[in-house]
């Protein structure tokens, strides 16, 4: 092959007045594989259509794009179509949504092989021994379901296995450890990489995890705000990040446990508004090294050794955050225990026997692989999945197992977090209104009380009372999910019962609510039950920790 | 639930809907001012006269003896002897029927391929001049009077160019190319109000799908646009298509009253008409349960239609 697989050079993107991308460049080499990091809204995605000539027709582009050494600029339809059908692979941010609701599996993957001008049968055939490869465990299965019949690590399996029915000489696949517990996340990044040598591709991996790009990619560019401000070896820039943005990232991820290290660090503020970015350099509003000349006019790009870094002061080491409060010890008074509890899915025990405890000011880590169990235990202390055996304490006395039969009061004093605050809230209402509601009716406040508290739960997440008469859906990952602890904590509860509450949030989002976690319990002293399948934030929040490894 | 229980469940709600429709029919024609016998003998005929041909007729009786009498015949397959026409009434719904059967087909034929064309143009080219016309147009067409696209089809092609017939009804022993040349026509009016309808419905459809993840990516897979149209995003406006057609169906079948009258093309509208003007009540209350039956079979129709082609849904 001649050259890179992928060569971008001085990309710009922009939707009317919103600057996405801003003079990109960017190179994956033939077979080679190049990391894309950056936070959530900063550009990615749009970099990804980009390159396969996806974006939409009212997206303004300037900058050229080539792919195995064809410029993408000049072909026309039919040219693109092919280029796309055996020379470019791209699996969506969603696997699921990927695939057309109304079409079976087979037929959607047999589409992908009849590109390439093979028979139906020969698609089958190649489609079974292709999910194979891939591990699925029974193809014949999966080509018969419908997509909403199939799991998301299934939906993402058969997105890569369309990827790698052409020999691609590029592969693109945007976020696709995003939800992934760390053993599946691996095993993922390890089937890519085998079908990959065998078929020479070359990989873009886009991600906001800096770990899972650091295991797989020869070289890392990190994108902020559409501009890519870093870019080298992997080895190097995650040795040594050199732009403040970077670095900021690498520290975000939790480590050690915060009884003893404290807060996490993260970073203040958010992404500039895309229709006034700042001039000069982008991060300037939340880089605490900013001089008067990152304000101004163009950035000299400094590259050491094949490492670029877009920055006029570079290499700075970040301040310490500001210590928490004190550390303090759990109290001793049992809030919520479990005795023998064995958990019950669809007339099947998929969980336990097991005991648990969790006081006043503790944190009791739930951790396990994916499908083990981990939120059906979460459901059944809830009260929403009758357990098959075993008794549940609230703080001395008995719980019923079913929620219809728990009284009002002990209904507010257990209150879910979940993973996506999308589903959790009601789209319909204002946060003002989604947080009166459980006051009024858990806590059985009248309606001016009701309003007086709502001050004092926005202090406690540090949320804007400014955002009370937003939707939903107009804030930040970040602000939702604090949208959706608040809610919890409306009623006064005294146990807070966190499904993966961070899993879909960015790194630097994640650490300001797992310092929020930290902050209710020992300030508050919450008794919090964290479900996570991600080792660093178990670690970082928890006294204890319970591993569910399936019906033993 | 299972796909036969569902189809079972359907058609118990079916027949249950068409029972209640039979009650109202029955008491309706009664309430209506007036009665059977002074309706066909007219105003000048003399009451005892009136009074025998009620008692003839069995119209003297009370309502619910002859509701009791008249389900009991409907049990045997019997819907009574019209009282205007004296004659069995089967045959002559039957006759009607058929006309806007046919009538409504044609429109379907006529309305829908367009329909769809238009509302996937619009989609694709959404904001655009093209989209903004067929969306304006669509509306302008929905709310155009029946009446008045019949008069001016009539007198544009029947009349001044002399294209087409303007009588619906083709002289005896015509072939199929006459019979269709004559009902043109007829149909134009339902058809184009159809049309203004599905094309906005059927563009707002594949407007969702053309912006959904699939369709993207079923795009940047390098499909050629006829495979993304055909097997990507039709299945996913047809079952909204289906739904649509069916509860259009009664519009379609008894709601083209003022084209039947215009072309005299007496259809099961018009049939319907008629009855509830001369208090014919056994053809009345015949004609309605039978266009009813046909709208909940549609109706039936369509929706297992609809399981099937969203299998999220079963
Ligand atoms: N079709 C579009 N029209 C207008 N703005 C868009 C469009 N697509 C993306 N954007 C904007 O581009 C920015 C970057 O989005 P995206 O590329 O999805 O980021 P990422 O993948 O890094 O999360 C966001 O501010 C988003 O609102
Ligand atoms: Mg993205």
């Amino acid at each position: 092959m001649s050259g890179p697989a992928l060569e971008i050079a001085g990309l710009s993107v922009r939707f009317g007045r919103r600057s996405i991308l801003h003079d990109v460049s960017l190179s994956v080499a033939a077979g080679g594989a190049t990391g894309l990091v950056g936070e959530s809204g900063c550009g990615k995605t749009t970099l990804a259509l980009a390159v396969l000539r996806g974006l939409p027709p009212q997206a303004e582009i300037a900058g050229r794009i080539s792919v195995a050494g064809q410029r993408l600029d000049p072909l026309d339809r039919a040219a693109l179509r092919r280029l796309r059908a055996r020379q470019i692979a791209f699996v969506f941010q969603d696997p699921v949504r990927a695939l057309n609701p109304a079409l079976r599996i087979g037929r959607q993957l047999a589409e992908s092989f009849r590109l390439l001008g093979q028979t139906a049968q020969e698609g089958r055939r190649e489609s079974l021994a292709l999910l194979a490869r891939l591990r699925i465990a029974e193809p014949e299965r999966l080509l018969r379901a419908y997509p909403h019949e199939i799991s998301g690590g299934q939906a993402q399996r058969v997105g890569l296995a369309m990827a790698f029915a052409k020999r691609p000489a590029l592969l693109v696949l945007d976020e696709p450890t995003t939800g992934l517990d760390p053993d599946a996340t691996a095993s993922m990044l390890d089937l890519v990489a085998g079908l990959r040598s065998e078929r020479g591709t070359a990989l873009l991996l886009i991600s906001h995890d800096l770990a899972a790009v650091g295991r797989s990619c020869d070289r890392i560019g990190v994108l902020y705000a559409g501009t890519l401000v870093e870019e080298g070896p992997a080895s190097a820039l995650l040795a040594r990040p050199r732009h403040p943005y970077t670095s900021a990232l690498a520290r975000c991820a939790p480590r050690g446990s915060a009884r003893r290290r404290g807060p996490l660090p993260t970073i203040e503020g958010g992404l500039p508004d895309p229709a006034e970015p700042p001039p000069g350099c982008r991060f300037t509003p939340r880089c605490p090294f900013a001089k008067r000349d990152c304000r101004a006019g163009a950035l000299p790009a400094a590259t050491r050794l094949d490492h670029v870094v877009l920055c006029n002061h570079p290499d700075q080491a970040w301040p310490d955050p500001p210590g928490g409060l004190p550390a303090s010890a759990p109290r001793e008074d049992v809030v919520l225990s479990a005795e023998k509890l064995s958990v019950r899915r669809q007339g099947r025990v998929i969980a336990g026997p097991l005991s648990l405890r969790l006081r006043a000011g503790e944190t009791l880590g739930v951790s396990g692989r994916s499908g083990s169990g981990k939120s059906s235990l979460l459901r059944s202390l809830l009260g929403l999945l009758p357990p098959a055996a075993g008794t549940l304490n609230l703080a001395g006395s008995p719980l019923a197992p079913d929620w219809r039969q728990r009284r009002r009061a002990e209904l507010a004093a257990i209150q879910p977090v979940f993973q996506n605050p999308d589903e959790a809230l009601n789209r319909a209402l204002t946060v003002r209104a989604i947080l009166l509601r459980p006051l009024r009716r858990l806590a059985g406040l009248s309606r001016a009380e009701a309003a007086r508290r709502l001050r004092p739960i926005l202090d406690q997440v540090r949320l804007d009372p400014a955002l009370l008469d937003r939707h939903p859906r107009s804030l930040s990952g970040g602000q939702r999910q604090r949208v959706a602890i608040a809610h919890a904590l409306a009623s006064g509860p005294r146990v807070l019962l966190c499904d993966e509450p961070t899993t879909a949030l960015d790194l630097s989002v994640q650490a300001a609510i797992l310092n929020l976690l930290v902050e209710l319990r020992d300030r508050d002293g919450l008794a919090i039950l964290l479900v996570s399948h991600d080792s660093g934030v178990i670690g970082f929040l928890c006294d204890h920790e319970i591993h569910i490894g399936g019906t033993q | 639930m299972s796909g036969l229980r569902f189809a079972a469940w359907r058609v118990v709600l079916g027949l249950i809907t068409l029972w209640l429709l039979s009650v109202i029919v029955f008491a309706a024609a009664r309430v209506l001012p007036g009665d059977v016998g002074r309706a066909i003998l007219g105003p000048l005929a003399d009451a005892r006269a009136v009074a025998a041909l009620d008692h003839a007729l069995g119209a003297d009786r009370g309502a619910l003896a002859s509701y009791i009498e008249w389900s009991r015949g409907l049990l045997q397959g019997d819907f009574g002897v019209s009282y205007a026409y004296r004659t069995p009434v089967a045959p002559l719904v039957a006759v009607a029927l058929g006309r806007s059967l046919r009538l409504a087909c044609l429109i379907l034929a006529v309305a829908v391929p367009p329909a769809l064309a238009a509302g996937l143009t619009a989609a694709h080219f959404a904001g655009g001049r093209i989209d903004r016309l067929l969306t304006l147009g669509g509306l302008a067409l929905t709310v155009v009077p029946e009446f008045v696209t019949a008069i001016l089809a009539m007198l544009v092609f029947g009349i001044a160019l002399r294209w087409l017939p303007i009588s619906a009804e083709p002289p005896p022993g015509a072939g199929a190319g006459t019979w269709l040349r004559h009902l043109i026509l007829p149909a134009l009016p339902g058809a184009v109000a159809l049309f203004g309808y599905l094309a906005r419905t059927l563009r707002e459809a594949s407007l969702a799908a053309l912006q959904s993840d699939y369709l993207r990516a079923a795009i940047l897979k390098g499909l050629a646009w006829p495979a993304i149209l055909v097997r990507h995003l039709l299945p996913n406006v047809l079952p909204l298509l289906l739904t649509v057609l069916a509860a259009q169906l009664s519009y379609l079948l008894g709601g083209l009253v003022v084209v039947e009258t215009l072309f005299r093309y007496p259809g099961i509208g018009l049939l319907i008409l008629s009855a509830g003007r001369a208090h014919d009540f056994p053809l009345l209350q015949a004609s309605v349960l039978v266009l009813g039956a046909f709208v909940v079979a549609a109706s039936l129709a369509a929706d297992l239609a609809v399981r099937w082609l969203t299998p999220r849904a079963a």
